[in-house]
């Protein structure tokens, strides 16, 4: 099967046979990572840029290792250090980076909705790295990956994801894609951080966590933005960590072989008590993030025309 | 000179006429109404007259938009009081109310004066400016209503600012009422919009946008209906887009309150659903609601709920919408699909034609007092012609407007004026129009 998208923008627009072929593809990219010469010439001569108005290490980070990994030549673009700061649009990023011949660019913007804008104006292939609340797409599909080795499948499972739902793009491309590959999403979190109408996603809403995470066979804890104290959506981290934090106590609820999944970067005893985040018997945080090489490898090569 | 429109139906509500009928224009007055007038009409005065014969059309007292940015002073590169004014007569209006949000706001006499010199100047459209409630439109204090009044303001309105303080508002009623200056508000607690992008709702949520709530528009109409009722006065509510506010609205008429209210084409076109692709002209304040909003609007205008439609002209230029969705301006530029929009009501049965010129023209007219929106003999012959069959593609290439920012680009529509009359002049006719 060819993957015959220009761009990645999101999750809701794969189907599930193309979230296979990423997901498989990435597979055979894992092995790559091992080697003690960690590079294949698949996108030699290609141009990646990192295009990044807010933000990030670990993504993009794992974007520019796997485009090394796969030699393409890597540009990283920083809101800080560009012309952002000088007033140009960002129509006017996107032509001028057009005009300089790149294969792919990687997009993360603070605005949803960026990388559709990036997209409709310039030939060259998108992927979103994050676009304000929208989608991560690139994040659940590291997600994807990480529970499909962990529990050889997707479909049938009961995953809970919890705490800012309505902030987070990280909750979206996972309802979408989870929901897609099969299985039962459910979602915990304050009522004030809860968006409206959520449950036509097709999933099951509760504000107590005890309930979401019942039974689950992923519990997926999602990163508390502490400055959003100020906007009145939850009165203080210490009644949110009381209510909301993964602990040892409230794990027992879930499945005895529950995974436990989290984005990064962490609030270590907000939303997860350390002693949850390190044991390997239930964590596979740093898994996801070994998964997020691979399955950005299998994108960019995907996008990028490796498999002509 | 005369003019003699002849062999069109006659539609004005004031009169309750729905007829064909010939008009006689003379010195700038309406001056007959009557079957078969004979070429110089009853007066047999000296002089030439000019006849259009009409027949197959619809003739409406002249179109009047009471929301309407013109942006001059302040941000001509969006648009400017002339090239506003001949997108309104090419929209078939005849007069338009202009809203203070200029720069600086219209909130003093010399404002008022330089828009309405302009306004002669361009010599199109009738231009009545509005009023800023507030100096600088900021909530504090009181702006000289009076002399705002004396200078030619027909309204007060810090639109595209609600007045946050309710003492203030209630303030603002009692004085504006005992000089009978209309108030009209625009209806948002900014405090439940805040940062909002979108209609709250499951497309905000899908879409990663934050959520303006219907509530936002509603507590400020709940609001301010009561402070009318208890302060004896009248408001008018602007660009009115829920189901929630048409039902508020519905309650307080049912009770005799002097409670008005407008709504604009997009509310009653368009749904929050059509902003999956961040088109950034789909963004409006109020925002787009869900399709049971656009119901309840629609059974709002039937059933007289909604007094006006007003198009809520908000021209920008391109570097205000070609950016991302969250940091693109409010508005669409409406003066030159209004109608057009508008007359889909009529095709598919939510309004009569009668209904249709009551709630563009009449309406508008009694709501800003003024001496229009009807075909009365001796009245200012402002005329709009209507062709209900004419099938045209909204082409923002046309726009005489400087604001090409239309979500209803390459949208077909049936109906649209192809004269327009402003005292007895004639200030825009359609090329297709032989004269």
């Amino acid at each position: 099967m060819k993957f015959d998208k220009k761009d990645l923008l999101g999750i809701k627009d794969l189907s599930v046979n193309e979230i296979n072929l990423i997901l498989e593809t990435a597979e055979s990219f894992l092995e790559v990572s091992t080697r003690k010469i960690k590079k294949v010439p698949t996108l030699r001569g290609k141009t990646i840029i990192n295009l990044f108005y807010e933000a990030s290490t670990r993504t993009r980070t794992s974007f520019e290792i796997a485009a090394k990994r796969l030699s393409a030549d890597t540009i990283n673009i920083s809101a800080s250090t560009s012309s952002v700061v000088k007033g140009e649009t960002l129509i006017d990023t996107a032509r001028n980076l057009e005009a300089m011949n790149p294969d792919i660019i990687v997009i993360r913007h603070s605005a949803s909705g960026a990388p559709h804008l990036l997209a409709s104006l310039v030939r060259q292939s998108i992927i979103n790295a994050g676009d304000g609340a929208h989608e991560h797409p690139t994040q659940a599909l590291l997600d994807m990956m990480t529970i499909k080795e962990k529990k050889g499948k997707i479909a049938g499972l009961k995953i809970a994801i919890v705490g800012d739902i309505a902030h987070s793009r990280v909750a979206r491309s996972n309802i979408y894609g989870l929901s897609k590959m099969g299985a039962h999403v459910t979602l915990a979190g304050p009522a004030t951080m809860i968006p409206r109408h959520i449950e036509q996603m097709g999933v099951k809403v509760f504000t107590k966590m005890e309930d979401a995470i019942a039974g689950a066979d992923v519990i997926m804890m999602l990163r508390i933005q502490l400055e959003r104290q100020n906007q009145n959506i939850f009165p203080s981290l210490r009644e949110y960590s009381q209510r909301y934090c993964l602990n040892r106590g409230n794990i027992g609820l879930a499945k005895k072989t529950a995974i436990v999944m989290h984005p990064g970067p962490l609030n270590r005893g907000v939303e997860i008590s350390p002693d949850i985040a390190d044991d390997p018997s239930r964590s596979v945080i740093l898994d996801q993030v070994n998964k997020g090489v691979a399955v950005r490898m299998a994108l960019l090569y995907l996008l990028g025309g490796g498999h002509e | 000179m005369r003019l003699l429109l002849k062999g069109a139906r006659i539609i004005d509500p004031a009169q309750k006429i729905d007829s064909p009928l010939d008009i006689l224009i003379q010195d700038g007055k309406i001056a007959e109404l009557g079957k078969d007038i004979a070429r110089a009409g009853k007066a047999k005065t000296a002089g030439e007259t000019k006849i259009i014969d009409l027949t197959g059309m619809v003739v409406t007292p002249g179109l009047i938009d009471m929301h309407t940015h013109l942006r001059e002073p302040g941000f001509e590169y969006k648009e400017t009081i002339a090239s506003g004014c001949a997108a309104a007569v090419k929209g078939g209006f005849t007069s338009i109310a202009c809203m203070p949000n200029t720069f600086p706001v219209n909130d003093n006499r010399s404002i008022t004066e330089f828009i309405r010199r302009k306004a002669a100047e361009a010599n199109l459209a009738n231009v009545y400016p509005i009023g800023a409630i507030s100096v600088g439109s900021e909530g504090k204090c009181l702006t000289e209503f009076w002399d705002l009044k004396d200078a030619g303001v027909v309204a007060l309105s810090d639109d595209g600012r609600p007045v946050m303080d309710a003492a203030l508002m209630r303030r603002a009623l009692e004085y504006a009422h005992s000089l009978d200056l209309p108030v009209i508000q625009h209806c948002e607690d900014i405090n439940l919009s805040m940062g909002g992008l979108m209609n709250e709702g499951y497309y905000s949520t899908i879409l990663g946008l934050r959520g303006i709530p219907s509530l936002a528009e509603e507590t400020m109409i709940a609001r301010d209906i009561l402070i009318a009722e208890f302060t004896g006065t009248s408001v008018h509510f602007a660009h009115v887009s829920t189901a929630g506010s048409v039902r508020l609205v519905r309650e307080a008429k049912k009770r005799k309150l002097k409670i008005t209210a407008e709504t604009a084409p997009h509310y009653f076109i368009l749904t929050d659903e059509s902003l999956q692709g961040y088109d950034t002209n789909l963004k409006v304040n109020p925002p787009l609601r869900s399709a049971q909003d656009v119901e309840a609007i629609k059974e709002g205008l039937t059933d007289g709920t909604i007094d006006v439609i007003a198009c809520d002209h908000a021209p920008h230029a391109r570097t205000d919408k070609e950016v991302e969705f969250e940091y693109a301006q409010n508005g669409i530029s409406g003066l030159e699909t209004s109608l057009g929009l508008s007359f889909s009501l009529v095709h598919e049965g939510t309004l009569t034609l009668e209904k249709l010129a009551e709630k563009m023209s009449w309406n508008p007219a009694r709501i800003l007092n003024l001496r229009k929106g009807t075909l009365a003999c001796g009245v200012d012959a402002d005329i709009t012609v209507i062709n209900p069959q004419l099938k045209w593609i909204v082409d923002i290439k046309n726009f005489r407007s400087r604001g090409k920012n239309s979500p209803f680009h390459n949208r077909v529509l049936l109906g649209g004026a192809i004269l327009t009359i402003v005292g007895g002049e004639i200030k825009y006719a359609a090329p297709s129009l032989k004269l």
